[in-house]
């Protein structure tokens, strides 16, 4: 089967989604012509026309304020945020009315927007262009958070976004859209809030997501040569959480090292930390640890490699929870 | 509430709801003409003009200070290049080009008195310039040690900001601290405020809400739209329906539009703009009409959306050359003086240069550096078991 990017992969789902439904529309900035900053939405907009791949002007909030309004009306807005560090304009809009309108109105008024964000770090950029804003949506209750971490689940994750009735805030690992797999548009796909066993291990879990499940399977991998069998869990979900998958691998190693590159503090990790060791405590050989970017501003690109977890931050937790 | 269930939607290419290229590249043609909103002092053709509304803020421009323009634009043209050239060889990880704008802003920066405020945007190399700023503190931004060096009190220019209009605000804000302090009205030390962004950046909230605490604060500061044309991809007209500088008029202060690439109206223009402010009748709003000759950034394909003609015109109306050409025509300014800055700039460039291929790699310890103004138990725990974790590698 052909290798896909993982940029392609969310192109052709999108494609596949406006074709099937002409109440699709996407709008962002630059999403028109440029085919986006990253060329996700590449040759859209000269197949499906201006008016359901809109350009639109530079206003996160006007991006996201006036999709709400387009699905009142029955439209299936996504929109792109052009890096995550450019979404807190359109903050207000997603947890004062995206978040609430369908609890607001009891149901009567369904907002099925999804928010497309590229997220994390990892590529040398300029000061916004590296955030995890991850946790604050997951935080929001009414929202839907996923974060899709390879080709495949890509092209399925974005496609069931877009038919879900919930607005979903769908983040999108950037420096893992050039990366190639595997995307057959037969297979059936897996549902979109259920996480999924990655790579199946006995001597402890690591749970993770997004750009950080590369990082976390070349650990396992390099964990295997010293002997140590370590199940790999891609969230896949992070709001609604599902966490069952982890809690029934906890009880079966009794080690957990989650994964992130977001803060620490009062972060999606947290959340994992907090209940894991609620529901499988008894199970739990070691405390559970995280390894997550500093809680600090995210740094100037050259500290990056001090910044994001890597194998050897990742090895390293790995370590210490089997040393407890 | 019905959904109209018969809705289908538009084929591609069957609506235009925007003017073409074709015509928007007419439509800079005809500013060529002479748009009679438009301030000019310098023609494209180097020939000094009169505009009796802003010739008295340029009494004082004569030769000196057109060979001094001259060489602040040929010096900030020459490291932004460099700058371009270092991002090329993998010395920098992005460079945000001025390559045409050079004119308005110099012309703005040149009009500002040392206790004025700049709060620029991230392309405004030729305002910090002339606040002072060593270009070689431009270069950690775009190499990635740090996000902007300069003490932004000592230079009175702020740090770059990157989120779109973010600065808009604060801005305004500071303004409002000056007239608060009774720093408004006659007297040498009355202070005022500029604050840059670009065309894009009008569609946003945040230059909104600024334009009306502007308004109704009085606050002392000049709003300096430089529009080049595009926000990225996205021409002008996807942000606006009207000439921006007329927007101002619905918030109740003047706009005015400027020849982004006349030195000498944008300096003329916008020294009466900070006069405004600082003795109380600011706000003002003065969109420089300019074009980004180059990329938006070094990572962004212009060949995708814009045209080559429209470069080409814009070519004829480079804000260097017609400096050039006014002094050596009215002025009968010899070779030698452009042979100096010649050099000067060529001197610039290698120091620039330089300096950017030895900077420093920070050290891990640089991550949790100023984090908070007072001391976190919580981050100085974290910082130390990083350190510690950091040394275990040293001589692996
Ligand atoms: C809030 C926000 N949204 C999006 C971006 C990405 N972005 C960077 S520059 C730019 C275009 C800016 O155009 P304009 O305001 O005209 O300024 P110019 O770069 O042309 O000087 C965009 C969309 C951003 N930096 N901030």
């Amino acid at each position: 089967m052909a290798q896909t990017t993982l940029a392609k992969a969310l192109n052709n789902g999108l494609r596949a989604a406006m074709e099937r439904d002409p109440k699709v529309i996407v709008m962002g900035e630059d999403v028109g012509k440029l085919g986006g900053v990253y060329r996700v939405t590449d040759g859209l907009q000269k197949d499906f026309g201006e008016q359901r791949v809109l350009d639109t002007p530079l206003a996160e909030s006007g991006i996201i304020g006036t999709a709400i309004g387009l699905a009142i009306r029955g439209f299936r807005p996504v929109c792109e945020i052009q890096f995550d560090g450019f979404v807190f304009p359109g903050f207000d809009q997603i947890v004062s009315q995206l978040a609430k309108l369908h609890y607001r109105s009891q149901g009567k008024v369904a907002v099925p927007v999804v928010v497309r964000i590229p997220f994390g770090g990892g590529i040398g950029a300029v000061e916004h262009h590296s955030e995890s804003p991850e946790s604050y949506f997951a935080h929001a209750a009414g929202l839907k958070v996923v974060a899709c971490s390879n080709p495949a689940d890509a092209y399925w994750m974005i496609q069931q976004a877009i038919a879900s009735d919930d607005p979903v805030i769908f983040f999108e690992p950037k420096r893992r859209y050039w990366e190639k797999g595997e995307v057959d548009p037969d297979a059936e796909p897996q549902p979109l809030f259920a996480s999924r066993v990655v790579r199946p291990g006995s001597t402890l879990t690591v749970a993770t997501y997004g750009p950080m499940l590369k990082t976390c399977l070349a650990a396992a991998s390099a964990a295997e040569t010293e002997g140590h069998d370590i199940e790999v869990i891609d969230l896949r979900t992070l709001s609604p959480l599902d966490l069952d998958p982890v809690v029934e691998s906890v009880r079966r190693t009794g080690r957990l090292v989650v994964v992130s590159e977001a803060p620490s503090e009062s972060s999606i990790t947290s959340e994992i930390a907090a209940r894991v060791q609620q529901e499988a405590f008894y199970s739990l050989e070691a405390p559970v640890l995280r390894v997550t970017g500093f809680d600090t501003p995210y740094p100037p690109s050259k500290c990056e490699e001090d910044y994001l977890p890597d194998l050897d931050r990742v090895l390293d937790a790995v370590d210490r929870s089997l040393a407890w | 509430m019905s959904v109209p269930q018969d809705w289908i939607p538009p084929k591609a290419g069957v609506q235009e709801s925007r003017p073409s290229r074709e015509h928007v590249v007419a439509g800079l043609k005809a500013t060529d003409e002479g748009d009679p909103e438009l301030v000019q002092l310098l023609t494209p053709e180097g020939e000094r003009v009169s505009d009796p509304r802003f010739d008295s803020y340029a009494t004082d421009l004569d030769v000196d200070a057109l060979r001094s323009l001259y060489r602040d634009l040929v010096l900030v043209r020459r490291f932004d290049r460099e700058g371009n050239a270092l991002q090329r060889q993998g010395q920098l990880g992005i460079w945000v080009p001025l390559l045409g704008q050079e004119a308005a802003q110099i012309g703005a920066g040149r009009a500002m008195a040392p206790q004025d405020m700049a709060f620029p945007s991230y392309r405004e190399h030729g305002v910090a310039w002339t606040r002072g700023i060593d270009p070689t503190e431009l270069l950690g931004i775009f190499r990635g040690t740090d996000h902007g060096s300069w003490d932004p009190k000592a230079s009175r220019f702020h740090l770059y900001t990157i989120v779109i209009g973010n600065q808009v605000l604060n801005a305004t804000g500071y303004a409002m601290g000056q007239k608060f302090e009774g720093k408004v009205g006659e007297g040498p030390d009355s202070e005022a405020t500029i604050c840059f962004f670009g065309d894009g950046a009008t569609s946003q909230g945040d230059v909104h809400e600024g334009f009306v605490w502007a308004a109704v604060y009085d606050a002392p500061v000049v709003f300096y739209c430089q529009n080049n044309q595009w926000a990225i991809s996205e021409p002008t007209e996807r942000q606006s329906r009207v000439p921006l500088y007329k927007r101002a008029t619905g918030y109740g202060f003047p706009g005015i539009r400027v020849d982004g690439n006349d030195v000498l109206a944008c300096l003329a223009v916008t020294r009466w703009a900070l006069e405004e402010c600082r003795s109380g009748n600011g706000p003002v709003l003065i969109e420089a009409f300019t074009y980004r000759m180059d990329a938006h950034t070094t990572s962004d394909d212009p060949s995708r959306y814009r045209l080559a003609d429209e470069l080409e015109l814009w070519k004829l109306k480079d804000p260097i050359e017609r400096v050039r050409v006014n002094l050596v025509r009215e002025h009968h300014v010899g070779q030698e003086f452009f042979d100096e800055v010649q050099a000067e700039s060529d001197e610039l460039a290698a120091r620039f240069r330089e300096f950017c291929e030895n900077m420093p790699q920070p050290a891990p310890d640089r991550m949790f550096s100023q984090v908070y103004a007072e001391p976190s138990p919580v981050l100085e725990a974290q910082r130390a078991a990083y350190l510690e974790y950091h040394a275990s590698f040293e001589g692996v």
